[in-house]
């Protein structure tokens, strides 16, 4: 097969666009891509301070090293999690963020989450009701939190992930099939500040996991192969892989899934976001971001009870 | 000499001369989940595999990340 552009051999067929590159043309076209959604959904403008969300796996650090490329000033931002489970799972994808940084002389910000809250991940899942059974719920709520604090106290303008196509239909896929329309109505490239929050985009959402996949390949990108131990990706693997099926059959349904969704949800067939009103907000009095609870936000409590019952087990964890 | 193709730990013996789509087909691998290499090189899936080669399969599709805002689990990375 051969390269659309130059006529050499192809490096990745992609047939969802039904466009064969080779190497050197894929590298380029895969950024003009990213810019151009990152102008048609209105992410950023040049001048705005980007603050990467990296787990040092393929796609956080292709979102980087394009963003970079393409001229943005995108700082990153790693949460060290505290997750080793056998793997060392936080100390080699931080490795590899740090890695990565340095040898492209980009600035990453580093929260170490048991040195500046008391615990790992796991432990806190351990202690509270929350994160009992699924340290996901814990940690997902805390890396919000975080990211969201380091963007509005560092005045970033916008916070990027990672996300691509295939991680977005399979979330709309889930949400679909029990007609989840809160979350519909949220589902989307671009989720605007509200009251204490800052923006969040999603650069890669049109783009197959397959080609952020080749692009860090491609690019010499050395990330973490692994995925976090912890992880309960049973369902989402799941219909990832439904998802995958299809698209061998009817090359280009994923994407048709996600961008008819983004036509329906801006013709006004879901609510409208169901943003709750902002005089229910207040900030949290201990840590001031925005909440909806009465008293401290959730972050606060879980981690406050997180550390109260690490005092009572004493020593030693 | 006989070819093979790697998946994270498993090894696939497979006939040389046919096509890597076709060799995916028959080890029941979704063309779609990896990206073939032979020696660092990426492939397209209808390059003929030859006597001897090692072709080694990237996954491409990760299941444990955190889900995005939207979803019914939060936001993250
Ligand atoms: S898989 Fe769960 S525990 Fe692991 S990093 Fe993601 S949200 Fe955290
Ligand atoms: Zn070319
Ligand atoms: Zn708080």
């Amino acid at each position: 097969m051969k390269c659309r552009k130059c006529g050499a051999k192809a490096a990745l067929n992609m047939r969802q666009h039904r466009l064969a590159l080779c190497a050197e043309h894929f590298l380029e076209w895969l950024p003009d891509q990213t810019q151009r959604f990152i102008q048609k959904y209105r992410m950023f403008l040049p001048e705005e301070r980007i603050l990467v969300a990296v787990s040092g796996g393929k796609d956080s650090l292709s979102l980087w090293d394009i963003l970079s490329r393409l001229g943005y000033s995108a700082d990153g931002l790693y949460i060290d999690l505290g997750i080793d489970h056998g793997t060392g799972y936080s100390t080699v994808s931080r490795q590899k963020a740090a890695a990565f940084a340095e040898s492209h002389m980009l600035k990453l910000l580093i929260v170490d989450v048991p040195a500046t809250l008391g615990a790992s991940i796991p432990t806190a899942a351990r202690l509270t009701h929350r994160g009992a059974q699924k340290p996901c719920s814990v940690c997902g709520m805390t890396k919000r939190h975080i990211m969201n604090r380091m963007a509005r106290d560092l005045g970033y303008d916008v916070l990027a992930t990672g996300h691509n196509l295939d991680d977005e239909a399979a979330v709309l896929f889930g949400n679909t099939l029990t007609w989840a329309t809160g979350y519909l109505a949220r589902q989307g490239p671009v989720l605007d500040a509200e009251t204490g929050f800052v923006r969040k985009v999603k650069p890669f959402c049109r783009l197959y996991e397959r080609e952020t996949a080749a692009y860090a390949l491609l690019r010499g990108i050395d990330y973490v192969y692994e995925e976090c131990p912890l992880a309960d990706g049973a369902t989402s693997i799941f219909y990832k892989d439904v998802l995958s099926r299809m698209e061998t059959e009817r090359p280009g349904i994923k994407l048709a899934f996600y961008l008819s969704f983004l036509q329906a949800r801006l013709g006004g067939f879901l609510a409208a976001p169901s943003s709750i009103a902002a005089s229910e907000m207040h900030p949290c009095p201990a840590c001031g971001q925005p909440t909806t609870s009465v008293d401290v936000c959730s972050f606060c409590r879980t981690w406050n009870a997180v550390r109260t019952r690490r005092e009572a087990e004493g020593p030693g964890e | 000499m006989p070819a093979e193709m790697i998946l994270r730990d498993k090894t696939y013996p497979i006939p040389s001369g046919m096509t890597i789509r076709h060799a995916l087909e028959k080890i029941g691998v979704n063309p779609d989940t990896v990206l073939p290499t032979r020696d660092g090189e990426l492939l397209t899936d209808d390059e003929l595999i030859r006597d001897g080669d090692r072709i080694r399969l990237i996954a491409v599709i990760s299941g444990g990340r955190s889900p995005s805002a939207g979803s019914p689990h939060g936001s993250a990375i």
